[in-house]
Protein backbone atom coordinates (compact mmCIF):
# COMPACT_ATOMS: atom_id res chain seq x y z
CA UNK A 1 0.00 0.00 0.00
CA UNK A 2 1.07 3.51 -0.65
CA UNK A 3 2.45 5.60 2.12
CA UNK A 4 3.65 2.96 4.55
CA UNK A 5 7.14 3.83 3.44
CA UNK A 6 8.54 5.56 6.50
CA UNK A 7 11.04 7.84 4.73
CA UNK A 8 10.31 11.43 5.76
CA UNK A 9 9.63 13.48 2.65
CA UNK A 10 8.58 16.82 4.11
CA UNK A 11 9.86 17.81 7.51
CA UNK A 12 8.12 20.78 9.10
CA UNK A 13 10.23 21.97 11.98
CA UNK A 14 8.65 24.34 14.49
CA UNK A 15 7.31 26.73 11.88
CA UNK A 16 6.14 30.11 13.19
CA UNK A 17 4.59 32.72 10.91
CA UNK A 18 3.77 36.24 12.04
CA UNK A 19 2.18 38.97 9.96
CA UNK A 20 2.28 42.68 10.61
CA UNK A 21 -1.20 44.13 10.39
CA UNK A 22 -2.58 47.54 11.23
CA UNK A 23 -3.86 46.15 14.52
CA UNK A 24 -0.40 44.89 15.35
CA UNK A 25 1.30 41.53 15.10
CA UNK A 26 -0.83 38.56 14.06
CA UNK A 27 0.45 35.05 14.70
CA UNK A 28 -0.79 32.84 11.87
CA UNK A 29 1.20 29.75 12.82
CA UNK A 30 2.55 29.15 16.27
CA UNK A 31 5.10 26.36 16.15
CA UNK A 32 3.93 23.68 13.76
CA UNK A 33 5.83 20.38 13.80
CA UNK A 34 4.88 17.74 11.28
CA UNK A 35 6.51 15.00 9.24
CA UNK A 36 4.97 13.89 5.97
CA UNK A 37 6.23 10.57 4.65
CA UNK A 38 7.11 9.62 1.12
CA UNK A 39 3.98 8.97 -1.00
CA UNK A 40 1.74 9.67 1.94
CA UNK A 41 -1.65 11.33 1.50
CA UNK A 42 -2.17 13.84 4.29
CA UNK A 43 -5.31 15.94 4.65
CA UNK A 44 -5.55 19.09 6.73
CA UNK A 45 -8.81 20.35 8.20
CA UNK A 46 -9.48 23.30 10.46
CA UNK A 47 -11.55 26.47 10.72
CA UNK A 48 -10.70 29.38 8.45
CA UNK A 49 -7.92 31.44 9.95
CA UNK A 50 -6.07 28.42 11.35
CA UNK A 51 -3.19 29.09 8.98
CA UNK A 52 -3.55 25.97 6.84
CA UNK A 53 -3.10 27.89 3.59
CA UNK A 54 -0.15 29.75 5.08
CA UNK A 55 1.44 26.42 5.95
CA UNK A 56 0.87 25.18 2.40
CA UNK A 57 2.40 28.35 0.97
CA UNK A 58 5.43 27.93 3.21
CA UNK A 59 5.94 24.33 2.07
CA UNK A 60 5.49 25.53 -1.52
CA UNK A 61 8.09 28.25 -0.98
CA UNK A 62 5.71 31.11 -1.75
CA UNK A 63 6.05 32.45 1.79
CA UNK A 64 8.92 32.35 4.27
CA UNK A 65 8.45 31.23 7.87
CA UNK A 66 9.26 33.79 10.56
CA UNK A 67 10.89 31.04 12.61
CA UNK A 68 11.59 27.37 12.00
CA UNK A 69 12.08 25.65 8.68
CA UNK A 70 10.68 23.22 6.16
CA UNK A 71 12.86 20.63 4.46
CA UNK A 72 11.96 18.47 1.48
CA UNK A 73 14.24 15.44 1.04
CA UNK A 74 16.50 16.99 3.67
CA UNK A 75 16.99 20.23 1.71
CA UNK A 76 15.67 23.42 3.22
CA UNK A 77 12.91 25.16 1.25
CA UNK A 78 13.98 28.66 0.21
CA UNK A 79 11.56 29.24 -2.68
CA UNK A 80 9.33 27.44 -5.15
CA UNK A 81 10.89 24.40 -6.79
CA UNK A 82 10.01 21.79 -9.36
CA UNK A 83 9.88 19.13 -6.62
CA UNK A 84 6.65 20.71 -5.31
CA UNK A 85 3.48 21.46 -7.29
CA UNK A 86 0.46 23.43 -6.12
CA UNK A 87 -3.20 23.16 -7.13
CA UNK A 88 -5.20 26.23 -6.09
CA UNK A 89 -8.88 26.49 -5.27
CA UNK A 90 -9.34 29.20 -7.91
CA UNK A 91 -7.84 26.91 -10.60
CA UNK A 92 -5.33 29.65 -11.59
CA UNK A 93 -5.33 28.66 -15.25
CA UNK A 94 -3.86 31.20 -17.64
CA UNK A 95 -7.01 32.34 -19.46
CA UNK A 96 -5.10 33.41 -22.60
CA UNK A 97 -3.66 29.93 -23.13
CA UNK A 98 -5.45 26.85 -24.41
CA UNK A 99 -5.70 23.74 -22.25
CA UNK A 100 -2.62 22.17 -23.82
CA UNK A 101 -0.58 25.38 -23.60
CA UNK A 102 -1.53 25.66 -19.93
CA UNK A 103 -0.30 22.14 -19.27
CA UNK A 104 2.89 22.81 -21.27
CA UNK A 105 3.61 26.05 -19.37
CA UNK A 106 5.82 24.52 -16.67
CA UNK A 107 7.47 22.08 -19.08
CA UNK A 108 8.60 24.90 -21.34
CA UNK A 109 9.98 26.83 -18.38
CA UNK A 110 12.02 23.73 -17.56
CA UNK A 111 13.51 24.05 -21.05
CA UNK A 112 11.93 20.91 -22.47
CA UNK A 113 12.00 20.81 -26.30
CA UNK A 114 8.70 21.64 -27.99
CA UNK A 115 7.80 18.12 -29.13
CA UNK A 116 8.63 16.58 -25.78
CA UNK A 117 6.59 19.20 -23.90
CA UNK A 118 3.64 18.60 -26.22
CA UNK A 119 3.92 14.85 -25.79
CA UNK A 120 4.02 15.02 -21.98
CA UNK A 121 1.13 17.50 -21.97
CA UNK A 122 -0.95 15.16 -24.15
CA UNK A 123 -0.32 12.32 -21.74
CA UNK A 124 -1.61 14.27 -18.73
CA UNK A 125 -4.53 15.78 -20.63
CA UNK A 126 -5.48 12.20 -21.42
CA UNK A 127 -5.08 11.26 -17.77
CA UNK A 128 -7.74 13.81 -16.81
CA UNK A 129 -9.85 12.80 -19.83
CA UNK A 130 -9.88 16.15 -21.58
CA UNK A 131 -8.39 15.16 -24.97
CA UNK A 132 -11.35 16.70 -26.79
CA UNK A 133 -10.73 20.02 -25.08
CA UNK A 134 -6.98 20.28 -25.68
CA UNK A 135 -7.44 23.30 -27.96
CA UNK A 136 -10.16 24.96 -25.86
CA UNK A 137 -9.65 28.07 -23.76
CA UNK A 138 -10.41 27.97 -20.02
CA UNK A 139 -13.54 30.12 -20.47
CA UNK A 140 -15.09 27.27 -22.45
CA UNK A 141 -14.68 24.79 -19.58
CA UNK A 142 -16.79 24.04 -16.51
CA UNK A 143 -15.32 24.42 -13.02
CA UNK A 144 -14.61 20.71 -12.71
CA UNK A 145 -12.87 20.63 -16.08
CA UNK A 146 -10.78 23.66 -15.16
CA UNK A 147 -9.62 21.97 -12.00
CA UNK A 148 -8.75 18.82 -13.99
CA UNK A 149 -6.56 20.96 -16.23
CA UNK A 150 -4.91 22.51 -13.17
CA UNK A 151 -4.21 19.02 -11.81
CA UNK A 152 -2.79 17.91 -15.18
CA UNK A 153 -0.61 21.02 -15.24
CA UNK A 154 0.71 20.30 -11.76
CA UNK A 155 1.39 16.64 -12.61
CA UNK A 156 3.06 17.43 -15.94
CA UNK A 157 6.19 18.89 -14.33
CA UNK A 158 6.38 15.71 -12.24
CA UNK A 159 6.70 17.11 -8.71
CA UNK A 160 7.28 14.63 -5.91
CA UNK A 161 5.10 16.60 -3.53
CA UNK A 162 1.64 17.80 -4.54
CA UNK A 163 0.18 20.61 -2.44
CA UNK A 164 -3.55 21.17 -2.84
CA UNK A 165 -5.33 24.15 -1.32
CA UNK A 166 -9.05 23.29 -1.14
CA UNK A 167 -8.94 22.26 -4.79
CA UNK A 168 -12.53 21.01 -4.92
CA UNK A 169 -13.99 23.66 -2.62
CA UNK A 170 -15.67 25.62 -5.41
CA UNK A 171 -17.24 22.61 -7.13
CA UNK A 172 -20.70 21.11 -6.80
CA UNK A 173 -21.10 17.91 -4.75
CA UNK A 174 -21.29 15.49 -7.70
CA UNK A 175 -18.26 16.93 -9.48
CA UNK A 176 -16.37 16.96 -6.20
CA UNK A 177 -17.05 13.27 -5.57
CA UNK A 178 -16.02 12.45 -9.13
CA UNK A 179 -12.75 14.37 -8.85
CA UNK A 180 -11.98 12.78 -5.47
CA UNK A 181 -12.23 9.34 -7.06
CA UNK A 182 -10.07 10.41 -9.99
CA UNK A 183 -7.49 11.89 -7.66
CA UNK A 184 -7.27 8.63 -5.67
CA UNK A 185 -6.86 6.59 -8.86
CA UNK A 186 -4.12 8.93 -10.05
CA UNK A 187 -2.40 8.84 -6.69
CA UNK A 188 -2.36 5.00 -6.76
CA UNK A 189 -0.93 5.06 -10.29
CA UNK A 190 1.63 7.83 -9.99
CA UNK A 191 2.92 7.85 -6.48
CA UNK A 192 3.20 11.29 -4.96
CA UNK A 193 3.29 12.80 -1.54
CA UNK A 194 0.04 14.71 -1.18
CA UNK A 195 -0.73 17.56 1.22
CA UNK A 196 -4.41 18.30 0.79
CA UNK A 197 -6.27 21.14 2.52
CA UNK A 198 -10.04 20.95 2.82
CA UNK A 199 -12.86 22.17 5.02
CA UNK A 200 -14.89 19.05 4.19
CA UNK A 201 -14.35 16.36 6.83
CA UNK A 202 -15.77 13.57 4.62
CA UNK A 203 -13.41 14.54 1.84
CA UNK A 204 -10.45 14.46 4.24
CA UNK A 205 -11.34 10.93 5.45
CA UNK A 206 -12.10 9.48 2.01
CA UNK A 207 -8.76 10.73 0.62
CA UNK A 208 -6.23 10.79 3.42
CA UNK A 209 -4.13 8.30 5.27
CA UNK A 210 -3.84 10.83 8.04
CA UNK A 211 -5.98 13.83 8.88
CA UNK A 212 -4.33 16.77 10.59
CA UNK A 213 -6.73 18.90 12.63
CA UNK A 214 -5.53 22.45 13.06
CA UNK A 215 -6.80 25.05 15.46
CA UNK A 216 -6.89 28.78 15.12
CA UNK A 217 -5.61 31.87 16.92
CA UNK A 218 -2.85 31.06 16.78
CA UNK A 219 -2.70 28.28 14.19
CA UNK A 220 -1.19 25.01 15.36
CA UNK A 221 -1.71 21.27 15.09
CA UNK A 222 -4.43 20.14 17.47
CA UNK A 223 -4.66 16.47 16.64
CA UNK A 224 -3.48 13.94 14.08
CA UNK A 225 -5.89 11.11 13.22
CA UNK A 226 -4.80 7.94 11.38
CA UNK A 227 -7.43 6.85 8.88
CA UNK A 228 -7.25 3.06 9.09
CA UNK A 229 -9.72 2.40 6.27
CA UNK A 230 -8.07 0.43 3.45
CA UNK A 231 -7.98 1.70 -0.15
CA UNK A 232 -9.61 1.62 -2.63
CA UNK A 233 -12.26 3.79 -1.03
CA UNK A 234 -15.46 4.85 -2.73
CA UNK A 235 -18.96 6.09 -1.97
CA UNK A 236 -19.81 2.92 -0.03
CA UNK A 237 -16.92 3.65 2.31
CA UNK A 238 -18.88 6.65 3.52
CA UNK A 239 -21.52 4.30 4.93
CA UNK A 240 -19.14 2.06 6.88
CA UNK A 241 -19.24 2.24 10.71
CA UNK A 242 -15.55 3.09 10.96
CA UNK A 243 -15.95 5.98 8.55
CA UNK A 244 -18.86 7.40 10.54
CA UNK A 245 -16.97 6.98 13.77
CA UNK A 246 -13.96 8.87 12.42
CA UNK A 247 -16.18 11.49 10.83
CA UNK A 248 -17.99 12.05 14.11
CA UNK A 249 -14.73 12.37 16.03
CA UNK A 250 -13.02 14.73 13.59
CA UNK A 251 -16.13 16.79 12.97
CA UNK A 252 -16.54 17.41 16.70
CA UNK A 253 -12.93 18.50 17.04
CA UNK A 254 -13.25 20.92 14.12
CA UNK A 255 -16.59 22.21 15.34
CA UNK A 256 -15.18 22.99 18.78
CA UNK A 257 -12.47 25.00 17.09
CA UNK A 258 -15.03 26.75 14.93
CA UNK A 259 -17.00 27.75 18.04
CA UNK A 260 -13.92 28.96 19.87
CA UNK A 261 -12.95 31.13 16.90
CA UNK A 262 -16.42 32.65 16.72
CA UNK A 263 -16.28 33.78 20.34
CA UNK B 1 -29.88 33.77 -28.14
CA UNK B 2 -29.51 34.92 -31.74
CA UNK B 3 -32.82 33.28 -32.52
CA UNK B 4 -34.64 35.27 -29.90
CA UNK B 5 -32.96 38.43 -31.10
CA UNK B 6 -34.11 37.99 -34.68
CA UNK B 7 -37.66 37.22 -33.55
CA UNK B 8 -37.77 40.43 -31.59
CA UNK B 9 -36.43 42.51 -34.47
CA UNK B 10 -38.78 40.97 -37.01
CA UNK B 11 -36.03 39.39 -39.12
CA UNK B 12 -34.35 42.67 -40.04
CA UNK B 13 -30.62 41.97 -40.37
CA UNK B 14 -28.12 44.28 -38.70
CA UNK B 15 -26.77 45.79 -41.93
CA UNK B 16 -30.31 46.80 -42.87
CA UNK B 17 -30.71 48.60 -39.56
CA UNK B 18 -27.48 50.46 -40.26
CA UNK B 19 -28.87 51.54 -43.65
CA UNK B 20 -32.18 52.61 -42.11
CA UNK B 21 -30.37 54.60 -39.44
CA UNK B 22 -28.18 56.27 -42.07
CA UNK B 23 -31.12 57.07 -44.34
CA UNK B 24 -33.05 58.59 -41.44
CA UNK B 25 -30.04 60.75 -40.54
CA UNK B 26 -29.90 62.07 -44.11
CA UNK B 27 -33.63 62.84 -44.03
CA UNK B 28 -33.23 64.79 -40.77
CA UNK B 29 -30.25 66.57 -42.30
CA UNK B 30 -32.34 67.52 -45.37
CA UNK B 31 -35.09 68.85 -43.12
CA UNK B 32 -32.61 70.85 -41.07
CA UNK B 33 -30.93 72.31 -44.14
CA UNK B 34 -34.32 73.29 -45.56
CA UNK B 35 -35.28 75.01 -42.34
CA UNK B 36 -31.95 76.67 -41.40
CA UNK B 37 -30.05 76.96 -44.71
CA UNK B 38 -27.60 79.46 -43.20
CA UNK B 39 -26.39 76.92 -40.63
CA UNK B 40 -26.79 73.52 -42.24
CA UNK B 41 -25.48 73.12 -45.75
CA UNK B 42 -27.47 70.51 -47.66
CA UNK B 43 -26.02 67.03 -48.23
CA UNK B 44 -25.59 67.91 -51.91
CA UNK B 45 -23.60 71.05 -51.13
CA UNK B 46 -21.36 69.14 -48.75
CA UNK B 47 -20.89 66.44 -51.37
CA UNK B 48 -19.91 69.09 -53.92
CA UNK B 49 -17.50 70.67 -51.47
CA UNK B 50 -16.03 67.22 -50.94
CA UNK B 51 -15.60 66.59 -54.69
CA UNK B 52 -14.19 70.05 -55.23
CA UNK B 53 -11.57 69.72 -52.52
CA UNK B 54 -10.65 66.16 -53.37
CA UNK B 55 -10.11 67.11 -57.00
CA UNK B 56 -7.61 69.78 -56.01
CA UNK B 57 -6.06 67.41 -53.45
CA UNK B 58 -6.41 70.02 -50.71
CA UNK B 59 -8.70 67.84 -48.65
CA UNK B 60 -6.25 64.96 -48.42
CA UNK B 61 -3.51 67.35 -47.37
CA UNK B 62 -5.71 68.50 -44.48
CA UNK B 63 -6.68 64.97 -43.53
CA UNK B 64 -3.13 63.73 -43.72
CA UNK B 65 -1.82 66.64 -41.63
CA UNK B 66 -4.37 65.88 -38.91
CA UNK B 67 -3.99 62.12 -39.05
CA UNK B 68 -0.22 62.25 -38.82
CA UNK B 69 -0.46 64.57 -35.79
CA UNK B 70 -3.00 62.38 -34.04
CA UNK B 71 -1.10 59.18 -34.76
CA UNK B 72 2.28 60.61 -33.77
CA UNK B 73 0.99 62.09 -30.52
CA UNK B 74 -0.96 58.95 -29.73
CA UNK B 75 1.88 56.62 -30.76
CA UNK B 76 4.44 58.32 -28.51
CA UNK B 77 1.91 58.44 -25.66
CA UNK B 78 1.15 54.72 -26.06
CA UNK B 79 4.82 53.72 -26.00
CA UNK B 80 5.56 55.92 -22.98
CA UNK B 81 2.42 55.15 -20.97
CA UNK B 82 3.05 51.39 -20.74
CA UNK B 83 6.43 51.53 -18.94
CA UNK B 84 5.25 54.41 -16.74
CA UNK B 85 2.15 52.42 -15.78
CA UNK B 86 4.31 49.41 -14.91
CA UNK B 87 6.63 51.56 -12.82
CA UNK B 88 3.60 52.92 -10.97
CA UNK B 89 2.33 49.42 -10.30
CA UNK B 90 5.69 48.16 -9.08
CA UNK B 91 7.11 51.07 -7.09
CA UNK B 92 4.83 52.59 -4.50
CA UNK B 93 7.06 55.64 -4.01
CA UNK B 94 6.92 56.42 -7.73
CA UNK B 95 3.16 56.01 -7.78
CA UNK B 96 2.58 58.14 -4.68
CA UNK B 97 4.49 61.01 -6.28
CA UNK B 98 3.26 60.72 -9.86
CA UNK B 99 -0.36 59.69 -9.53
CA UNK B 100 -1.65 62.99 -8.03
CA UNK B 101 -0.01 64.89 -10.92
CA UNK B 102 -1.70 62.66 -13.44
CA UNK B 103 -5.10 62.91 -11.76
CA UNK B 104 -4.76 66.69 -11.52
CA UNK B 105 -3.77 67.38 -15.11
CA UNK B 106 -6.16 64.76 -16.48
CA UNK B 107 -9.17 66.82 -15.46
CA UNK B 108 -7.97 70.03 -17.10
CA UNK B 109 -9.40 70.58 -20.60
CA UNK B 110 -6.45 70.56 -23.06
CA UNK B 111 -7.66 73.85 -24.53
CA UNK B 112 -6.67 75.48 -21.24
CA UNK B 113 -2.99 74.55 -21.40
CA UNK B 114 -2.56 74.83 -25.16
CA UNK B 115 -1.38 78.43 -24.81
CA UNK B 116 1.22 77.47 -22.24
CA UNK B 117 2.60 74.92 -24.66
CA UNK B 118 2.63 77.41 -27.54
CA UNK B 119 4.57 79.81 -25.35
CA UNK B 120 7.08 77.07 -24.64
CA UNK B 121 7.32 75.33 -28.02
CA UNK B 122 6.05 77.82 -30.59
CA UNK B 123 3.19 77.32 -33.01
CA UNK B 124 4.78 74.56 -35.05
CA UNK B 125 4.10 70.87 -35.38
CA UNK B 126 5.86 70.06 -32.10
CA UNK B 127 3.44 71.94 -29.89
CA UNK B 128 0.43 70.41 -31.65
CA UNK B 129 1.76 66.88 -31.16
CA UNK B 130 2.67 67.68 -27.56
CA UNK B 131 -0.90 68.67 -26.69
CA UNK B 132 -2.23 65.42 -28.17
CA UNK B 133 0.51 63.46 -26.45
CA UNK B 134 -0.26 64.88 -23.00
CA UNK B 135 -3.99 64.29 -23.18
CA UNK B 136 -3.86 60.74 -24.51
CA UNK B 137 -0.89 59.78 -22.33
CA UNK B 138 -2.80 60.69 -19.16
CA UNK B 139 -5.83 58.64 -20.14
CA UNK B 140 -3.76 55.62 -21.15
CA UNK B 141 -1.37 55.55 -18.21
CA UNK B 142 -4.27 55.36 -15.74
CA UNK B 143 -6.00 52.57 -17.66
CA UNK B 144 -2.89 50.45 -18.11
CA UNK B 145 -1.90 51.00 -14.49
CA UNK B 146 -5.26 49.70 -13.30
CA UNK B 147 -4.83 46.67 -15.53
CA UNK B 148 -1.38 45.84 -14.21
CA UNK B 149 -2.57 46.28 -10.62
CA UNK B 150 -5.50 44.00 -11.30
CA UNK B 151 -3.43 41.03 -12.50
CA UNK B 152 -4.64 38.02 -10.50
CA UNK B 153 -2.04 37.25 -7.81
CA UNK B 154 -2.91 33.55 -7.97
CA UNK B 155 -1.75 33.46 -11.60
CA UNK B 156 1.60 34.89 -10.55
CA UNK B 157 1.81 32.35 -7.72
CA UNK B 158 0.93 29.53 -10.11
CA UNK B 159 3.64 30.67 -12.54
CA UNK B 160 6.23 30.88 -9.75
CA UNK B 161 5.38 27.37 -8.58
CA UNK B 162 5.83 26.11 -12.16
CA UNK B 163 9.32 27.60 -12.16
CA UNK B 164 8.88 31.10 -13.60
CA UNK B 165 11.58 33.70 -12.94
CA UNK B 166 10.77 37.42 -12.52
CA UNK B 167 11.43 37.87 -16.24
CA UNK B 168 9.11 34.96 -17.16
CA UNK B 169 6.38 36.40 -14.95
CA UNK B 170 6.67 39.77 -16.69
CA UNK B 171 6.55 38.44 -20.25
CA UNK B 172 4.38 35.36 -19.81
CA UNK B 173 1.90 36.50 -17.16
CA UNK B 174 1.80 40.26 -16.55
CA UNK B 175 1.90 41.30 -20.22
CA UNK B 176 -0.75 38.88 -21.53
CA UNK B 177 -2.94 39.46 -18.48
CA UNK B 178 -2.79 43.23 -19.04
CA UNK B 179 -3.40 43.05 -22.80
CA UNK B 180 -7.15 43.74 -22.50
CA UNK B 181 -6.40 46.90 -20.51
CA UNK B 182 -3.67 47.96 -22.92
CA UNK B 183 -6.13 47.68 -25.81
CA UNK B 184 -8.85 49.52 -23.90
CA UNK B 185 -6.24 52.19 -23.16
CA UNK B 186 -5.46 52.39 -26.88
CA UNK B 187 -9.12 52.92 -27.71
CA UNK B 188 -9.58 55.62 -25.09
CA UNK B 189 -6.25 57.19 -26.07
CA UNK B 190 -7.17 57.36 -29.75
CA UNK B 191 -10.52 58.96 -29.09
CA UNK B 192 -8.90 61.46 -26.72
CA UNK B 193 -6.27 62.23 -29.37
CA UNK B 194 -8.98 63.05 -31.85
CA UNK B 195 -10.87 65.28 -29.40
CA UNK B 196 -7.65 67.07 -28.54
CA UNK B 197 -6.85 67.61 -32.21
CA UNK B 198 -9.16 70.61 -32.42
CA UNK B 199 -7.54 72.19 -29.38
CA UNK B 200 -4.10 71.61 -30.86
CA UNK B 201 -5.01 73.06 -34.26
CA UNK B 202 -6.61 76.16 -32.80
CA UNK B 203 -3.14 77.63 -32.47
CA UNK B 204 -2.75 78.22 -36.17
CA UNK B 205 -0.81 76.76 -39.05
CA UNK B 206 -2.13 76.10 -42.52
CA UNK B 207 -3.00 72.42 -42.74
CA UNK B 208 -5.29 70.12 -40.80
CA UNK B 209 -8.99 69.28 -40.64
CA UNK B 210 -9.36 71.51 -37.57
CA UNK B 211 -7.71 74.36 -39.47
CA UNK B 212 -9.92 73.73 -42.46
CA UNK B 213 -13.03 74.04 -40.29
CA UNK B 214 -11.78 77.22 -38.63
CA UNK B 215 -10.80 78.93 -41.88
CA UNK B 216 -14.09 77.95 -43.55
CA UNK B 217 -16.14 79.24 -40.64
CA UNK B 218 -14.30 82.55 -40.98
CA UNK B 219 -15.62 82.84 -44.54
CA UNK B 220 -18.97 81.39 -43.58
CA UNK B 221 -18.49 78.35 -45.85
CA UNK B 222 -20.82 76.11 -43.88
CA UNK B 223 -20.57 73.28 -46.41
CA UNK B 224 -16.84 72.95 -45.69
CA UNK B 225 -17.43 73.24 -41.94
CA UNK B 226 -19.89 70.36 -42.07
CA UNK B 227 -17.58 68.36 -44.33
CA UNK B 228 -14.78 68.69 -41.76
CA UNK B 229 -17.04 67.64 -38.90
CA UNK B 230 -18.28 64.58 -40.78
CA UNK B 231 -14.72 63.63 -41.75
CA UNK B 232 -13.62 63.74 -38.10
CA UNK B 233 -16.56 61.51 -37.22
CA UNK B 234 -15.62 59.01 -39.91
CA UNK B 235 -11.98 58.96 -38.78
CA UNK B 236 -13.16 58.37 -35.20
CA UNK B 237 -15.32 55.43 -36.19
CA UNK B 238 -12.48 53.91 -38.23
CA UNK B 239 -10.11 54.14 -35.25
CA UNK B 240 -12.64 52.47 -33.01
CA UNK B 241 -13.32 49.66 -35.48
CA UNK B 242 -9.60 48.96 -35.84
CA UNK B 243 -9.07 48.70 -32.09
CA UNK B 244 -12.22 46.60 -31.64
CA UNK B 245 -10.88 44.22 -34.28
CA UNK B 246 -7.58 43.98 -32.40
CA UNK B 247 -9.44 43.39 -29.15
CA UNK B 248 -11.37 40.51 -30.64
CA UNK B 249 -8.23 39.11 -32.16
CA UNK B 250 -6.03 39.31 -29.06
CA UNK B 251 -8.36 39.16 -26.07
CA UNK B 252 -11.01 36.70 -27.24
CA UNK B 253 -9.94 34.44 -24.36
CA UNK B 254 -11.55 36.74 -21.82
CA UNK B 255 -14.49 35.36 -19.87
CA UNK B 256 -16.55 38.54 -20.11
CA UNK B 257 -16.14 39.55 -23.74
CA UNK B 258 -18.45 36.85 -25.06
CA UNK B 259 -22.14 37.53 -25.01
Amino acid sequence: MAGDNSTVKVHINHVVKKFQTRKGEMVALNGVDLDIHENEFVCVVGPSGCGKSTLLNIIGGLEKPTEGSVTVDGREVTGPGSDRGIVFQQYALFPWLTVEKNVEFGLKLQGKPKEEAAEIAQRYIKMVELEEFAKAYPKELSGGMKQRVAIARAYAVNPKVLLMDEPFGALDAQTRTQLQQELLVTWEKEQKTCFFITHDVEEAIILGQRVIIMCARPGRVKDVVDIDIPYPRDQKTKMSPRFLELKNYIWNQVYQEYLSVRK
Amino acid sequence: MSQRKSEKQGFVPNWAWTLISLALAVVLWLVASGRWPAVFASPLEVWEAFLDRTASGVLWEHVWASLSRVLTGFGIAFVVSIPVAFLMAWYDAFRHVVEPWIQFIRNIPPLAYVFLIIAALGIGQVSKITVIFIASFLVMVITVYQGVRGVDVTLIKAARVLGATQKDIFFKVTIPASTPFILTAARLGLSTSLTTLMASEIVGGDKGVGMMIQQASGYYQMDVVLLGIILLGIIGICFEKIVLFLERRFTGWQETIQR
